[in-house]
């Protein structure tokens, strides 16, 4: 029963520093100001944007329409990506690249289960439960696959998972013999839209889930002490009596129950697949939110809290650009743009030039006063 | 010791990656002639009677969508070794790459090329190489920007005609205004030029027809839905949706149902789609969707009449041979069109 390590640093106050400093320090400042920037720059370009409107949609229930809600509800797959991927980074100092490959075999086994054998089903050939239920124990195997590779084979973690992102779709294509199934039991789509009588998109509530049971589990559990110790040093958490390489497997393990439960949400979103075309690239957004919540890419301390608000950011960046119609296909380059940022900030090199030009000012001013 | 270990693995996990990469759409049954023991490959036009002809197939990946599956198992169908062929099958939707593996192919010496290139441009030198080396080149499905002269025959779809086709149906609707949600294909491809020149000519052409949004989705669905869901928000009116191919109308429909903007026939927004998805019919057919431009994936067998008649030295009659097409309506779709022409 312990909780995680905080930042040493957030607990220590030195007088001498400005506030400014202090915030700076804080591991969540990054994600904040960034959401602060865009929110800002939303309120000063088009209020708008805010806006959330009760519309009724085609099945007669009230539902919240509104771009915070599309927000929210656009992020949930990569919000749960993204804590698997804190942890897998944390433990092994490398990155999972299959997440989106592995969700293509979830969403394909998911569907598979459900339609039988049929191309286009009206009903489920199997609860649903028990479907998702399958879907999470293959994506666990090949978590596992993965994390085997990293941890027991020592293979640096984006050449191991590699394989999975290279062979991953035409798995999941093989799974369903190449065709494309479609679920129309308008009850498999709960789960991507909207539950009868409740507004907030479904996604919104498994995401808070998903979340409140990482929030458990790292607070009761030493699964973020480990986590962490292995990270920073293997070989001094082996002589304490850890098994790192089962700590690795096991974070990778985990990152496949968040990649199953991300897959089900897309393909319950629509009901149907797009091997070649479901969750493309989710992976480097998954990564990206994990470094712009103030992670270090290559392992030991973490903070989920600071990967689940990059994700929103993300998120909350793409819906502003959609809005002002700026090309899907350029997308990519502005976030091109806030990686640059990012990794500029974090250099040592202008980490120190920054202290040291704050530093100078509040002393002239002390000294003034 | 441990080090160079690693190394080691990591060096032969490359390279089965490499070889994954390279062979994972080609079936077994398909390796390249072996040198030396293929005499006839150096006259390919000509293949002695009861030698197989080898044709090497380049194409989309067949996950692209319900379309590319049916166009992709139709070939698979046709060329196999028990019908005269000996076939080397390559599905990828990088051009860079398509281009790569032909070039391989024609220096393997196959007989026939047969391509669906993923974007226009780009293939000069291959056809070059492969006239040089005696390889015919045809074209199914979609087109390149070459001379004509640099290809047998071609088999594809009027890509310009179906964009023309639905645009004259979407005039024809008398809308007071047309204010259009445009979701594009994967940008360079024939299928997205086609389909969306027509209507870019239109909205230039015309006062009361407008873009609410001009996006591309890359044929992808979730994205499709989520540039209709962005509208929605930004409180922009519509009446159309004009999506280039039958996944993203539906991920754009889908954004509709959840805002309860009704769709379809009488519906205030008018739904159009490509291509030749069974299920898509039966969404024209219920009246969900107002339009479906078919989009003929099987031209397989055409291509394999074309071969056999090459191979006797019959040069073809017509050099493009399009592909029988037309667009659907909600009113007038019959189930007797959804059982010929659904996929």
């Amino acid at each position: 029963m312990t909780t995680p390590v905080k930042n040493p640093e957030t607990q220590v106050k030195r007088p001498d520093e400005s506030l400014f400093k202090r915030l700076t320090r804080q591991q969540l400042f990054i994600p904040v100001a960034a959401l602060i920037l865009l929110v800002l720059f939303n309120l000063i370009a088009d209020p708008s944007f805010f806006a959330i409107s009760v519309k009724e949609n085609s099945l007669g229930n009230p539902v919240l329409s509104g771009n915070i809600i599309s927000v929210l509800d656009n992020a949930s797959e990569l919000v749960i990506l993204a804590i698997g991927m804190t942890l897998v980074t944390a433990s092994s100092g490398g990155q999972d690249i299959s997440v989106g490959a592995t969700m293509a075999i979830a969403g394909s086994v998911i569907l598979r289960m459900v339609c039988g054998n049929e191309v286009s089903a009206n009903t489920m050939h199997m609860p649903l439960i028990l479907a998702v239920l399958i879907g999470i124990l293959v994506s666990m195997v090949f978590g596992a696959f993965n994390g085997t590779l990293v941890a027991y084979f020592k293979i640096q973690p984006m050449v191991a998972t590699l394989i999975m992102f290279t062979a991953g779709r035409s798995i999941a294509a093989w799974i369903n013999n190449n065709q494309l199934p479609i679920m129309n039991d308008i009850t498999f789509k709960y789960a991507g839209t909207f539950l009868p009588g409740i507004p907030i998109p479904t996604p919104v509530f498994i995401t808070a889930l998903v979340i409140l049971i990482f929030w458990l589990v790292l607070k009761f559990t030493t699964l973020g002490l480990y986590t962490q110790s292995v990270g920073i040093n293997a070989n001094s958490s082996r002589l304490n009596g850890l098994d790192p390489k089962l700590i690795k497997l096991l974070t990778y393990v985990i990152l496949g129950v968040c990649v199953a439960i991300a897959g089900f949400i897309r393909v319950s979103r629509s009901g149907s697949i797009n091997y070649s075309r479901i969750a493309e690239n989710i992976e480097m957004d998954a990564i990206l939110a994990v470094a712009l919540g103030g992670n270090a890419l290559s392992g030991g301390k973490f903070n989920i809290y600071g990967s689940i608000l990059g994700a929103y950011v993300i998120q909350f960046l793409t819906t502003t650009l959609y809005k002002y119609d700026v090309p899907s296909t350029a997308l990519p380059a502005y976030k091109a743009v806030v990686v640059i940022l990012l990794v500029v900030l974090s250099a040592p090199v202008v980490r120190e030039k920054l202290a040291s030009m704050k530093k100078a000012p509040a002393k002239a001013a002390k000294e003034v006063s | 010791m441990k080090k160079i270990f690693a190394l080691a693995l990591a060096a032969a996990m490359s390279l089965s990656l490499a070889a994954c990469g390279g062979n994972n759409n080609t079936p077994a049954a398909s390796s390249t002639p072996a040198a030396g023991s293929t005499p006839a490959a150096s006259t390919p036009a000509a293949p002695s009677a009861g030698e197989l002809i080898t044709v090497g197939v380049i194409n989309n990946d067949p996950n692209e969508s319900g379309y590319r599956t049916a166009n992709d198992a139709a070939m698979r169908a046709t060329f196999t070794e028990e019908n005269g062929y000996k076939t080397t099958f390559y599905n990828n939707n990088d051009a860079a790459q398509q281009i790569a593996t032909a070039q391989q192919m024609v220096q393997d010496e196959v007989d026939f090329l047969l391509l669906s290139p993923a974007s226009t441009t780009g293939w000069d030198t291959v056809l070059k190489d492969a006239q040089a080396a005696g390889t015919q080149v045809i074209l199914f499905d979609r087109m390149l920007e070459a001379d004509e002269s640099m290809y047998v025959a071609a088999v594809v779809s009027d890509m310009p005609a179906e964009g023309k086709t639905a645009v004259d149906w979407l005039a024809a609707q008398g809308l007071d205004e047309y204010n259009i949600i445009h979701i594009q294909g994967h940008m360079g491809s024939d299928a997205q030029l086609g389909r969306t020149g027509a209507l870019d000519e239109k909205v230039a052409a015309e006062a009361n027809w407008n873009y609410v949004t001009q996006q591309t989705a890359d044929w992808d669905e979730a994205t499709a839905r989520t540039i209709t869901q962005s509208v929605i928000d930004s409180g922009k009116p519509f009446n159309v949706i004009y999506a280039e191919n039958n996944g993203m109308a539906r991920g754009a429909a889908a954004a509709l149902d959840a805002a309860g903007i009704t769709h379809g026939k009488d519906g205030d927004v008018i739904v159009m789609g490509f291509d030749s998805d069974k299920w898509a019919f039966e969404e024209v057919l219920a009246g969900r969707w107002n339009y479906m431009g078919l989009c003929n994936p099987l031209q397989a067998e055409t291509v394999d009449s074309i071969i056999k008649d090459l191979a006797a030295g019959k040069e073809p009659a017509q050099k493009i041979i399009y592909t029988p097409e037309q667009g659907f309506d909600c009113n007038t779709l019959t189930q007797a069109d959804v059982d010929t022409y659904g996929t």
